[in-house]
C-alpha cells in the first residue's frame, strides 16, 4: 500500500516532465508523477486528496543558514523588518528606538528572577538615522539586571550598564578599537568586535558556543523549517563535539522532526590534519536526517563589518583592509587533504580578495592532485566579477550568493562600504549562470530570515528596503531562482541525487504551498504563502507543528 | 611579585612560520623559575614540546615548572580571566596569536582585563622570507601590521641568510616599525630577559653590583645604583629612543614626590608605576641591549638630565 497525492499542481524540477497532477509516495521516497492512471500501475493504492488544492514542489534547500536561528528567538526580536517566530507569529519590525526599548520593557517585565540576563536580538539602529543606541538607553529597560541587544550585522552588542559593571568594563581608562567612550570617560554601551563583544556578552545572555549544542534550538529552528517550505537545511557551522552530535542524531531521528539537518564542522580549535580526519568520523555517524562530514572554512571576514578582504581600490570609505581568517599555506593544506579523502568544503569568501586567494589556491592544489567532482562551494562570494565566476566554473567550484544583503544593506553597500558600482555587481546571480556556475542562493539565518522564497525574490528583484533596484542587469528568472533554491542548493551539498526535484527514486520531500510560484507576479514571490511540508513522505501541517 | 600585581603580558607574533612555537618553547626551558601560563588559539599542531609535557587535557596541558599552556578558542578574554583565577597564579602570561592575527589586536583585548599588564608585543620574522612575506599580495598587508605593532621583532633564522641580507631585512624591517628594536637570532633563542623582561628580584641582586652582567656573549647588560629623586617618566620616554639601543630596562626609583616608583621598557613601549612591594630600596636601574650596541654615553646623560635637583 502507498500512498497518491493530488495537487493543483506539482512543480517537479524535473525537465522530462516538469509538471504533474499527481504524485506518488512509498516508504518515504518518489515512486513517480504523473496523471493518477500512471501511477496505479504501481499496484494498491490510497489517494489522498487533502492537497487537491495546493501546489507542491521540491522540498525546499537553505544551503547556508545556522540552527542557532532557532536559539536567538529565545531573546526579544528588535529588528526593523517583521520576522515571523517559530510559532508563526508575526513580530512587527520596530522602527525607532523608542519601540525597542518598550518591547524589552515589557520582556523585563514577565521575568521573576531579578538577575536573570535580558538579551534582544537583530537590532538594526542603521535605519534610526546618526543616533546611536547607548547604555542609557537600555538602563531605562533595567538598572539592575544585564541586558544585551545584538545587532542584525552580528558584529555589534548593545549593552546596558550592569552588564559592563558585571564584566568589569565600567570604568575610565579603557583604551580599545571596539569600545566607544561616551562623554563621561566611560564605555558607551556598543562594542564592536568578538573580543568585545564576546567578554561582555557572555554576562548578558550570549554564549555562542552553547548555542551549537542547544537541544530547544534546534527543535524551535525545524518549526521554523516547516513553516517556510524548507526540508533540508544545513547548520554551517558547528564545533560539532561529541555531545552536540549525540543530541543532533538523537532529535534528528525521531519520527516527528521534520528536517535533514546538514551540519558543517567549523575548522576551529584543531589541525588542519586532524579536522579532515574528524570529518572523515563525522562523516560515518551520518543518518538519512543528520549528514554529517562537510567542513567549513573562513577566509575573511564581512563587508559591513569592513573585515572584508577587498581587491583594489578598496573599501568606498578607504578604510584599511580586512582581516584573514587563514593563511594561504593552511588553505592549501586543507583543500589538498580534503580532495584526497573526499571531505565537501564550504569556504566563507565575502570580499573578492578573499574569493581571488582561495581560487589561486585551488588552482595551485590542482595542479598537484586532481579532485573529481569535489563541488566545494564559496559560500557569500559576494563580491565575485565575471572573471572570477568564469574561474570558478573552471576550478570545478559551485557558489552560495546571498541576495538578502540587496534588501537589507543594498543602500549601506551603496553609499557606505564598496561603492555604488560595486553595490550594483554584487551576489551577481546572473553572471553566475552565464558562466556556468552551480548557483545556490542563501539566508544566513539568523543574520537574514529564514525564507528561500524570500531570497529567491530577491534574487528575482534586486530591491533594497528603500524600493531602489540594486543591479538590474544580475537579476534572475524566477524558474532560476526556484532551482537555486532546490536544486542548485541540493548540488552544493551533494545531495542532488537525493533531494531537490520531484521524480522516481527521490526523497518525498516537497514544500506544499497555498499560491503557484509560476502564476504569481515575480515581485509577489515572497508572498507565497507555505502551508507546511512533508519530509520523507512525512507529512508536516505548518498551523500544527 | 606581589599577588595585586597585574600579571605581565606578552604577545607572541609573527607570520606562519617564522618561529612563534619555537620561541615558546625556547621560552619555557629558559623559564628560570618563572611559572610561564602559555594562551593558545587552539591545541592544534601540538604547540609544546613533548618532552616538557607533563599533564594534558582538553583545555590545559600542564608543563615541567609549574608551566601551563591552555587554548581558549574563539574568546581570548574568558582565557586570560580563567588563567587570572588559577590556583597557582602564573609569573608571566604568553600569548600565541595565530599566523594570520594582528598582534595589534591582542594587545588591545589584553587592556580589558585589568589583572593583566600588555608587557610587550614580540613580533618574529623569518630572517630569509619575510622579504618575499611583506610583498606577497594577498599577506602583504598583513605582515607589514603585524611587524608595525611590534616593540621587539625577533629577526630569527638570522644564521640561514648572509650578513648583508640580514642587514638589509634589518632596515627594511626597522623603517616599518621605526619604535621597535630589532634582535637578530637563530632558532628564536632569545634571552629570557629580553623576551620577558628583568626578573624582579634577581635584577635587583644584579643591580646592586653596579656593573655590567653578560645575559650571553650577544647580550650586554648595564646596572646602575641611583640615589635621589628622578623624573621617572621623562626617564622611561628617554631610554625608549631607539638611538640608546634598549632593548629592556627595569627600574626602581624614587620619583619627585618621593614615591616609590617602577619603570619598565621594552623597545619602545615604556610604562611607569608606582611600586606595590613595600620595603624595596629605590635607586636601581638595570638595562639590556645587543652587546655594542647600548650608547653608553647617551644613555648616561639621560640618566643625568632626569635627575631632580
Amino acid at each position: 500500500m502507498f500512498t497518491i497525492y493530488e495537487a493543483r499542481k506539482i512543480l517537479t524540477m524535473n525537465p522530462a516532465r516538469p509538471l504533474a497532477s499527481h504524485v506518488a509516495v512509498r516508504d518515504g521516497r518518489i515512486l513517480g508523477t504523473g496523471s493518477i492512471e500512471e501511477l496505479a500501475g504501481w499496484g494498491a493504492h490510497r489517494l489522498d486528496r487533502r492537497f487537491a488544492d495546493k501546489v507542491l514542489m521540491p522540498g525546499l534547500v537553505e544551503g547556508h543558514c545556522h540552527v542557532s536561528e532557532g536559539v536567538f528567538w529565545r531573546s526579544v526580536y528588535c529588528g526593523y523588518f517583521d520576522r515571523m517566530d517559530p510559532d508563526g507569529r508575526i513580530w512587527p519590525g520596530l522602527k525607532s528606538i523608542a519601540a525597542v526599548l518598550a518591547r524589552l520593557g515589557e520582556a523585563e517585565a514577565a521575568l521573576d528572577d531579578p538577575d536573570m540576563p535580558l538579551s534582544g536580538w537583530a537590532l538594526d539602529p542603521i535605519y534610526f538615522g546618526s543616533r546611536r543606541v547607548d547604555r542609557h538607553d537600555l538602563d531605562r529597560v533595567s538598572a539592575t539586571r544585564p541586558i544585551g541587544v545584538m545587532h542584525a550585522s552580528g558584529h555589534i552588542l548593545n549593552v546596558n550598564s550592569r552588564a559592563l559593571e558585571l564584566a568589569g568594563f565600567l570604568r575610565p581608562g579603557i583604551s580599545h578599537p571596539g569600545i566607544p567612550l561616551g562623554e563621561d570617560g566611560l564605555p558607551s554601551g556598543e562594542l564592536k568586535g568578538p573580543d568585545a563583544m564576546m567578554a561582555v556578552g557572555r554576562h548578558a545572555g550570549f554564549d555562542r558556543e552553547a548555542q551549537a549544542s542547544d537541544e530547544p534550538g534546534l527543535r524551535q529552528f525545524a518549526r521554523l523549517c516547516v513553516r517556510k517550505g524548507v526540508t533540508t537545511a544545513t547548520d554551517l557551522a558547528n564545533l560539532l563535539p561529541d555531545e552536540a552530535v549525540d543530541m543532533m542524531l538523537r532529535v534528528t531521528g525521531e519520527d516527528g522532526f521534520p528536517v535533514r539537518i546538514v551540519p558543517f564542522r567549523r575548522f576551529h580549535g584543531l589541525g588542519v590534519v586532524d579536522l579532515i580526519r574528524r570529518a572523515g568520523e563525522l562523516k560515518a555517524r551520518s543518518s538519512d536526517r543528520l549528514r554529517l562530514g562537510g567542513v567549513k572554512l573562513f577566509a575573511d571576514g564581512s563587508i559591513q563589518g569592513f573585515s572584508a578582504r577587498l581587491r583594489w581600490p578598496g573599501y568606498y570609505g578607504g578604510q584599511p583592509n580586512g582581516l584573514w581568517y587563514i593563511a594561504p599555506e593552511q588553505l592549501a593544506e586543507a583543500l589538498e587533504l580534503a580532495l584526497a579523502g573526499g571531505i565537501m568544503v564550504h569556504i566563507h569568501t565575502n570580499g573578492d580578495e578573499a574569493t581571488e586567494l582561495v581560487l589561486d589556491t585551488m588552482e595551485m592544489v590542482l595542479r598537484r592532485r586532481t579532485g573529481p567532482d569535489h563541488r566545494f562551494t564559496l559560500q557569500h562570494c559576494q563580491l565575485a566579477d565575471a572573471a572570477q565566476f568564469r574561474r570558478i566554473r573552471a576550478l570545478g567550484f559551485c557558489v552560495n550568493l546571498f541576495p538578502n544583503h540587496h534588501y537589507y544593506w543594498g543602500e549601506q553597500h551603496y553609499a557606505m562600504t564598496v561603492g555604488p558600482e560595486r553595490a550594483t555587481r554584487m551576489n551577481a546571480c546572473a553572471s553566475a549562470l552565464a558562466s556556468g556556475v552551480p548557483l545556490a542562493i542563501h539566508s544566513d539565518a539568523p543574520v537574514t530570515p529564514l525564507a528561500p522564497l524570500f531570497t529567491a525574490w530577491c534574487a528575482v528583484n534586486r530591491l533594497s528596503a528603500a524600493g531602489r533596484v540594486m543591479g538590474a542587469a544580475e537579476r534572475i528568472g524566477v524558474a532560476e531562482a526556484l532551482r537555486a533554491i532546490t536544486l542548485g542548493a541540493a548540488y552544493t551539498l551533494k545531495l542532488d541525487g537525493e533531494i531537490g526535484s520531484i521524480e522516481c527514486g527521490k526523497r518525498a520531500d516537497f514544500a506544499v504551498l497555498e499560491d503557484d510560484p509560476e502564476e504569481m507576479p515575480p515581485e509577489q514571490l515572497k508572498d507565497i504563502r507555505v502551508w507546511g511540508t512533508i519530509q520523507g513522505g512525512r507529512v508536516f501541517d505548518a498551523a500544527a507543528i | 611579585m606581589d599577588a595585586n600585581d597585574p600579571i605581565p603580558a606578552s604577545v607572541i607574533g609573527g607570520y606562519l612560520g617564522a618561529g612563534k612555537t619555537t620561541l615558546v618553547n625556547h621560552l619555557l626551558r629558559h623559564a628560570g623559575g618563572r611559572r610561564l601560563a602559555v594562551l593558545v588559539n587552539e591545541f592544534g599542531e601540538l604547540p609544546i614540546d613533548a618532552d616538557l609535557i607533563v599533564g594534558a587535557g582538553e583545555r590545559l596541558i600542564a608543563i615541567a615548572g609549574g608551566c601551563v599552556c591552555c587554548a581558549y578558542g574563539s574568546d581570548l578574554i574568558a582565557g586570560l580571566e580563567d588563567l587570572a583565577g588559577l590556583a597557582d597564579r602564573p609569573d608571566h602570561v604568553l600569548i600565541e596569536a595565530s599566523g594570520v592575527a594582528l598582534p595589534g589586536s591582542i594587545g588591545a583585548a589584553l587592556s580589558l582585563v585589568p589583572c593583566f599588564r600588555l608587557d610587550a608585543i614580540l613580533v618574529l620574522a623569518d630572517a630569509g622570507a619575510i622579504a618575499a612575506q611583506l610583498a606577497d599580495r594577498f599577506m602583504g598587508d598583513t605582515v607589514h601590521r603585524q611587524i608595525a605593532s611590534a616593540d621587539l621583532v625577533l629577526l630569527n633564522k638570522a644564521d640561514l641568510v648572509s650578513a648583508r641580507e640580514l642587514a638589509a631585512t634589518g632596515s627594511r624591517l626597522a623603517s616599518l616599525a621605526p619604535a621597535a628594536r630589532i634582535v637578530p637570532a637563530r632558532r628564536a633563542s632569545l634571552p629570557v630577559e629580553i623576551a620577558l623582561g628583568l626578573h624582579a628580584g634577581r635584577a635587583w641582586r644584579d643591580a646592586a653590583g653596579a656593573g655590567t652582567a653578560h645575559v650571553t656573549a650577544a647580550f650586554e647588560t648595564l646596572s646602575f645604583v641611583l640615589d635621589g629623586a628622578f623624573d621617572v617618566t621623562g626617564l622611561a620616554a628617554a631610554l625608549a629612543g631607539p638611538e640608546l639601543g634598549i632593548l629592556r630596562a627595569k627600574g626602581l626609583l624614587q620619583d619627585r614626590a618621593g614615591r616609590l616608583m617602577v619603570l619598565q621598557l621594552a623597545g619602545g613601549r615604556h610604562e611607569t608605576e608606582i611600586a606595590a612591594a613595600e620595603g624595596a630600596r629605590a635607586g636601581r636601574l638595570v638595562l639590556i641591549g645587543q652587546a655594542g650596541h647600548l650608547a653608553k654615553a647617551a644613555i648616561g646623560a639621560a640618566i643625568e638630565a632626569a635627575r631632580c635637583r
